[in-house]
């Protein structure tokens, strides 16, 4: 495996370029196949639950991650483009607890190719953000959802007490 | 794509003390909307200078908000500089997906992937 990130500031963009030893078909699994999916996108502290996967144009992936707490964070991809095996193009942003995205909140599109190479696959993500000011809220809403979870703690012990 | 910033208890428990006082959570509200001098909120509330003072240097250290110099006057804004912020989200973003490239390695390597 090799594996290179490119941070664009001032396009709000990040370029990821991935080559596996194994065949592109396998790497296109990890995407279309709901289960392999939730096995690798979220972090093992906060893992991936996959509850709606339809990658076709006009489709939506909808997921939560599940925080050590046990709070849910909930996104959701809007499928604009596929070819498969080949690559697809979605908008990946903030979701409620109902699946809907969250108004005010940032989104990227995020435009995936995978091609062949002599010893495998190399894939190749680029998630672009509107803006610099867009990219910054991501950052907030990791804080307000630190917060959010705080709270409700709160809650929980204000309700037993 | 969810990231999750992870705070200390003890970063949660500042953020919770300087947001538990309701002077300070006005002060947040009305800066969010712009950049406001210091003698401007005082206007605002009925108690010192030096008193509002104090409660925006609480929220200054749990950076809610920042203070900017404009000549002589000094301004209180509750956003920090947003090219840091996305500066840091776009670390936190390479950092998420360091960690998914290395999963999907190891998971094609499994015999799952397989």
């Amino acid at each position: 495996m090799d594996l290179t990130i490119d941070k664009d500031l001032e396009a709000a963009t990040l370029t990821v370029v991935a080559t596996f030893d194994h065949p592109v078909e396998k790497v296109w699994d990890l995407y279309a196949d709901p289960r392999k999916l939730e096995r690798w996108w979220g972090p093992p502290t906060y893992p991936a639950t996959v509850v709606e996967h339809d990658l076709r144009p006009g489709g939506v992936v909808r997921y939560f991650m599940t925080s050590p707490e046990g709070e849910r964070f909930h996104g959701r991809w809007d499928v604009d483009a596929v070819d498969e095996g080949k690559g697809f193009e979605t908008r990946d942003g903030f979701a409620d607890a109902d699946g809907n995205l969250v108004d005010g909140m940032p989104v990227s599109t995020m435009v995936y190719t995978l091609e062949a190479t002599d010893t495998g696959a190399r894939m190749t993500c680029v998630a672009r953000y509107a803006s610099t000011e867009d990219l910054a809220k991501v950052l907030e809403m990791g804080m307000e959802e630190g917060l959010a979870a705080s709270m409700g703690q709160m809650e929980a012990v204000l309700a037993e007490s | 794509m969810v990231v999750s910033t992870n705070l200390s208890d003890a970063e949660v428990d500042r953020l919770f003390h300087a947001l538990a006082d309701a002077t300070r959570r006005d002060i947040v509200r009305r800066t969010v909307e712009g950049e406001l001098s210091v003698s401007r909120l005082a206007e605002a509330y009925p108690m010192s200078f030096a008193a509002v003072q104090k409660h925006v240097a609480v929220l200054e250290k749990v950076g809610l908000v920042t203070k900017v110099r404009h000549g002589r006057e000094l301004r209180v804004r509750s956003d920090p500089d947003v090219v840091d912020r996305a500066r840091r989200a776009l670390d936190e973003l390479a950092e998420a997906w360091q960690g998914r490239v290395q999963r999907m390695a190891d998971l094609l390597d499994s015999p799952e992937g397989d």
